[in-house]
């Protein structure tokens, strides 16, 4: 479910860049901790997008790792918690998702001449 | 024919952080504090709504969330405060959250103006809502003992989203296998010190704690660490 609801926001935001041409990859980045099953993302994407420009646009994701700072140190999760002052660490990387690049065509025949 | 790279890089939910913006300006416009209670479906959230709401010391409105049925908000219009449905069922296509705009659906029918705190009571469910902005200044969630002590391990994103944990339930410690002090020491790996509460919805106990942090966040008077 939570896949269907961001491959939902992942077409509106393909489509407003796609300038109603056929997308044919959309690339994106996404951090370990939205907790996204790559699969499941693949599965809804082509789903919710048939009828639009992204339809039978293959998805390419990065899966950044998770990354936590704190005291100058930098360590991964499951722990969010600092080794060394006890507090929580801040997110160096990880949380990200976004859409980085779309390759469309372009169909110049199919433009008509008026 | 040929192919065109175009750079994007754009957050997925840019569009939902926008209008939820447009919330919140609205939200301060009134005067309005706006809490967003999430939680697993069944943790208790409308049955601590009842039990905390009856003469509050500042004026309530509450948005019930859920993919159908008007149930929860026949329950607390009983308490006479403003409340209004949102089923995402019929209009949002059956979404497992509220996002920004359902939301924004629902402000016209809520008196804002007339109105210090509004608590949004998500649709129950331990992923999405934690992704989706709604405008609100406060995200709360609700944790249930029944629930297990591991949820705070496998949730992550839900349990970092917040800044106040109710623990709901606890009547039933005598009744279960729940670890309380192993959940808590989950609750800290995945977001360390965030402040919790104890509480049980049906008997009372901890209660009077989180209706004073209610009135607190009304009057918009700051929250003690």
């Amino acid at each position: 479910m939570h896949e269907l609801s961001l491959a939902s926001a992942i077409v509106d935001t393909v489509e407003r860049h796609a300038g109603g041409r056929p997308v044919t990859v959309i690339t994106m980045r996404v951090g370990a901790l939205r907790q996204v099953v790559p699969e499941s993302l693949e599965l809804y994407v082509e789903l919710v997008g048939r009828g639009t420009v992204c339809a039978g646009a293959r998805l390419e994701l990065e899966v950044v790792p998770a990354r936590l700072a704190c005291c100058g140190a930098e360590w991964e999760p499951p722990s969010f918690r600092c080794p060394s002052c006890g507090g929580g660490g801040t997110v160096v990387s990880g949380d990200e998702f976004l859409v980085e690049s779309i390759q469309v065509e372009e169909v110049e025949a199919c433009i008509a001449r008026t | 024919m040929h192919r065109t790279y175009v750079k994007v890089l754009e957050d997925v939910l840019d569009a939902n952080g926008t209008i939820a913006a447009a919330n919140r300006d609205d939200f301060d416009r009134a005067g309005v504090t706006v809490v967003n209670l999430m939680s697993a479906p069944g943790a208790g959230k409308t049955t601590l709504l009842e039990r905390s709401l009856r003469g509050l010391d500042v004026r309530v409105g509450v948005v019930e969330g859920d993919v159908a049925s008007t149930l929860d908000a026949d329950r607390i219009a009983q308490l006479h405060v403003s409340v209004v449905q949102i089923d995402t069922d019929p209009s949002f296509g059956g979404e497992c959250h509220l996002d920004a705009n359902m939301v924004r659906s629902a402000l016209p029918s809520l008196p804002l103006d007339e109105l210090d705190l509004v608590l949004i009571e998500n649709v129950g469910n331990l992923v999405c809502p934690a992704e989706f902005l709604v405008g609100e200044h406060h995200r709360v969630m609700v944790s249930s003992v029944a629930e297990g002590e591991d949820k705070p391990l496998k949730y992550p994103l839900m349990f970092r989203a917040c800044e106040l944990v109710i623990v709901n339930k606890i009547d039933l410690l005598p009744h279960l296998d729940f670890d309380l002090d192993r959940y808590l020491h989950n609750l800290d790996a995945v977001h360390p010190g965030v402040d919790r509460l104890l509480v049980s919805a049906k008997t009372g106990e901890g209660v009077d704690a989180w209706r004073e942090w209610l009135v607190r966040v009304g009057r918009r008077e700051a929250v003690p660490a």
